[in-house]
């Protein structure tokens, strides 16, 4: 049994563009104070700033929940915006659902979601349309950063 | 090669404090900014379009060594407030995306992925 070190809730209020991505910058400056290798961080902290950008576009609140143990950092993100219909279409690089507006802001290309996966060495999304959706995200502590 | 050596090629303007001795070895171009995180090594120096502050935020994550910001395009001062106070050097050139990437490649500089 992994033993929990740090846990820290985050919670991320939507549409509010000055502020999205925050939390992310929080959680880094948090494991590079704990002196975890910076490959690792890096995927930590990219994971974060896609989810956190997402809660901000499509949802009117989130949480963002980040447990670090002697194993792994653990990156839980909930929110309560529209859900996913198809999630293995949302997973496909390309494939977006964003608006001329989230694209503005520099996001909403179809990128999110496939970059969240490529940096966790498991990664859970569970979604009801409607809801809202909630994707898990570890990182190993002993993976190649 | 030095940040300000690029700086100078891209007749750049300093928006920030610049150390010049900034070693580049790659560099990420794009205004998406999952592009960047994405397609980036730690260290790349980051042009963009897009001025932002998530911009910037970007470029934290990234672990991007510089931005320059292409087309003449000035962030806002709450922008290059945040690029300072995590201490990343902000530049701006009139040259376009397409051109500016184009000089860096011919200088030798190569692409992030």
């Amino acid at each position: 049994m992994a033993e929990e070190l740090l846990s820290r809730e985050f919670r991320v209020r939507g549409k509010d563009f000055d502020k999205a991505g925050e939390t992310s910058t929080e959680i880094k400056t948090i494991l590079k104070n704990l002196g975890i290798d910076p490959g690792l961080i890096r995927k930590a902290v990219v994971v974060t700033f896609e989810a956190e950008m997402n809660v901000v576009m499509y949802a009117a609140e989130g949480t963002i929940t980040f447990t670090l143990t002697d194993e792994d950092i653990c990156i839980e993100v909930a929110d309560d915006g529209p859900g996913i219909p198809d999630i293995s279409l949302a997973m496909q690089e390309g494939y977006s659902t964003a608006t001329d507006e989230m694209r503005e802001m520099g996001f909403g290309f179809g990128m999110g979601l496939p970059n969240m996966k490529k940096n966790s060495d498991s990664f859970k999304l569970v979604s009801e349309v409607g809801k809202g959706t909630t994707l898990t995200s570890r990182i190993r502590l002993d993976s190649h950063g | 090669m030095q940040l300000e050596k690029i700086a100078e090629a891209l007749t750049c303007q300093s928006l920030t404090d610049i150390d010049g001795s900034i070693e580049v070895k790659t560099v990420v171009a794009s205004d998406g900014m999952s592009e960047i995180l994405a397609f980036s090594r730690p260290g790349a120096l980051m042009l963009t379009g897009l001025t932002n502050i998530q911009s910037v935020r970007t470029a934290v994550v990234a672990d991007a060594c510089a931005i320059i910001y292409v087309r003449g395009k000035r962030p806002p001062d709450n922008v290059l407030g945040l690029a300072s106070e995590k201490g990343i050097p902000v530049l701006m050139t009139w040259l376009g995306m397409f051109d500016s990437c184009g000089i860096l490649y011919r200088m030798g500089l190569k692409g992030a992925m």
